[in-house]
């Protein structure tokens, strides 16, 4: 009785001390970030010194310098921000609307089995057709405007969120079934506080791997035909030889495609606060 | 007299098995009064979880009667709380909100409840932290708030303890025994461990495999608290051992606890 009431002070105070720790893990954090930029910075000076030593055919490689200048050429011009909010606004409901359909038909077979051998064979054979394969016939139903576009999007976007929904509720721990029978959970708060928050893990990586799709397919539909966005931006300068607005774009497409992984990994790391799992550390 | 909070009378259990079918459950008759604690033990397959399945209402495949509070059982309800061998906590509710569970925090009763309950099992400063945080002993405190908060007329526990450690063991046969004298809920306590069933039980209840069946069901006048090192429960605990060894060597867990 002593051993454990001991134990729980013990841990009672490892709680507070936790709280005091986290100025320490500031210094951490920077130490990691400067880590990993080393790669990323060393090879840009390569390029750069080796570019004005006249090394690099400049219609091929333009200096890093060179791309600063067009990128803010571009900036100032409001070109860029103009093509960048067209391809974003594209993503965003390509996503939505690929992206919901794909959640809501996650729902539905991981909880009917009739549903899943109704849908889910053809589901996977549609799954592996790649985009470039179905572009053309989408123009052709559907025209060289935007709902062409935002349907491939869509068609993109709605897999992973299928998939990992899917997935997601059929690895539910069945011993928190019981659980839930004992305590007489109706069947809406079975679905609702137990089913939904223990697949929320993989719902999120699915939103995650849906929006890197999304971004995909908006290249692949923005060069296909387009007199607007950043796909179109990449794919007029390729015709103009002017190879700097080529690198602009596809770091844009790096960058935007980054910012909204990390959105979707912030909301993962809040919501998923209560998850026990190992997080890379402590492996020598 | 107190009424017969659970009657079992001529129960059978089969399971079917690709190699023919297992009797699971042979004739099992126990009657529980009011308020009793009963502890049942016995060795690893003789159907003591299986028992305790089929009265929580988990497993409605049987044959004979079972009844709790007069009524034939057709699936768990509210008066027969349960507790299992792991705490089986929601990973993504806190304490609170997980001895809470489908009940709203937002109701003053409940969380006047839920705080009176994590008091009780002394969890207090843990409210709002998540299961990960916890020990194993914790947790499963945590498990019996949570069954307890649906005031059960019956708590079903089957080898509540048997994952912790010594130390943290007989702390929560105490915890146990409190809640029990201050609520006088009746307790149908499955353990494979001796000295527990000893020192837990008013009556206990030794089962033996191939096939289950309640082999005798022994008396245990002590007052509580009972003294592990007393004479008198040393007694006892060898004439519960001996029920065993007529039948078959030492099958049951008497390992030497504190």
């Amino acid at each position: 009785m002593i051993g454990s009431g001991g134990a729980e002070s013990a841990l009672r105070k490892a709680v507070k001390a936790k709280k005091k720790r986290t100025r320490s893990r500031f210094s951490i954090q920077t130490v990691n970030l400067l880590l990993s930029l080393l790669l990323p910075l060393g090879l840009l000076a390569v390029w750069q010194i080796a570019g004005m030593m006249g090394r690099l055919n400049p219609t091929l490689l333009p200096t890093p310098g060179l791309i600063v200048e067009e990128f803010v050429a571009l900036t100032m011009s409001g070109e860029l921000f103009y093509h960048l909010s067209v391809s974003s606004w594209r993503a965003l409901l390509g996503f939505l609307l690929g992206g919901g359909i794909g959640l809501a038909a996650g729902l539905w077979v991981g909880f009917s089995y009739r549903a899943e051998r109704l849908i889910d064979p053809s589901l996977q054979m549609l799954r592996t057709l790649p985009h470039l394969a179905v572009a053309p016939l989408f123009i052709l139903w559907f025209g060289f405007d935007e709902s062409s576009k935002i349907l491939l999007i869509a068609k993109g976007a709605f897999f992973p969120l299928y998939v990992n929904t899917f997935l997601g509720i059929r690895s539910v721990d069945s011993k928190l079934f019981d659980v839930a029978r004992v305590l007489q959970f109706s069947r809406w708060q079975m679905i609702t506080k137990l089913v939904l928050p223990a697949s929320l893990p993989n719902v999120l990586l699915g939103v995650r791997l849906s929006i890197g799709v999304a971004w995909l397919g908006l290249v692949v539909a923005e060069m296909m035909g387009s007199s607007s966005g950043i796909g179109f931006l990449i794919n007029d300068a390729r015709y103009l030889m002017i190879t700097s607005v080529v690198f602009v774009g596809i770091i844009i497409f790096a960058v935007v495609g980054k910012l909204t992984d990390s959105l979707v990994k912030l909301l993962e790391k809040r919501l998923l606060r209560w998850q026990d799992s190992y997080k890379g550390e402590g492996v020598s | 007299m107190a009424a017969e909070m659970l009657v079992v009378h001529e129960l059978n259990k089969t399971f079917a098995t690709p190699s023919g079918d297992v009797i699971a459950l042979n004739r099992i008759g126990l009657q529980v009064k009011q308020g009793e604690f009963i502890t049942i033990i016995g060795p690893s397959g003789c159907g003591k979880s299986t028992l305790l399945k089929i009265v929580a209402g988990l497993d409605t495949k049987y044959e004979g009667t079972v009844l709790v509070n007069g009524k034939p059982i057709d699936g768990p309800s509210i008066e027969k709380g349960f507790i299992f061998q792991e705490p089986r906590l929601f990973p993504w509710l806190t304490v609170e909100k997980n001895i809470a569970a489908n009940l709203s925090l937002r109701k003053p009763e409940v969380r006047k409840r839920v705080d009176e309950l994590i008091a009780l099992v002394r969890l207090q400063g843990f409210e709002r932290s998540y299961p990960r945080e916890l020990s194993g002993g914790m947790a499963q405190r945590v498990a019996i708030a949570r069954a307890l908060l649906r005031s059960p007329d019956i708590l079903l526990l089957d080898e509540p303890f048997g994952a912790l450690d010594a130390f943290t063991r007989s702390h929560m046969q105490e915890v146990l025994l409190d809640i029990w004298q201050s609520n006088k809920t009746t307790m149908l306590f499955v353990t494979h461990d001796l000295d527990e069933a000893v020192f837990l039980g008013e009556r206990v209840v030794i089962m033996n495999p191939r096939p289950g069946h309640i082999r005798s069901i022994l008396p245990i006048d002590l007052p509580y608290p009972r003294k592990r090192a007393g004479h008198a429960f040393q007694e006892l605990r060898h004439k519960v051992l001996n029920e065993f060894e007529k039948v078959e060597g030492p099958a049951v867990d008497e390992g030497a606890h504190i």
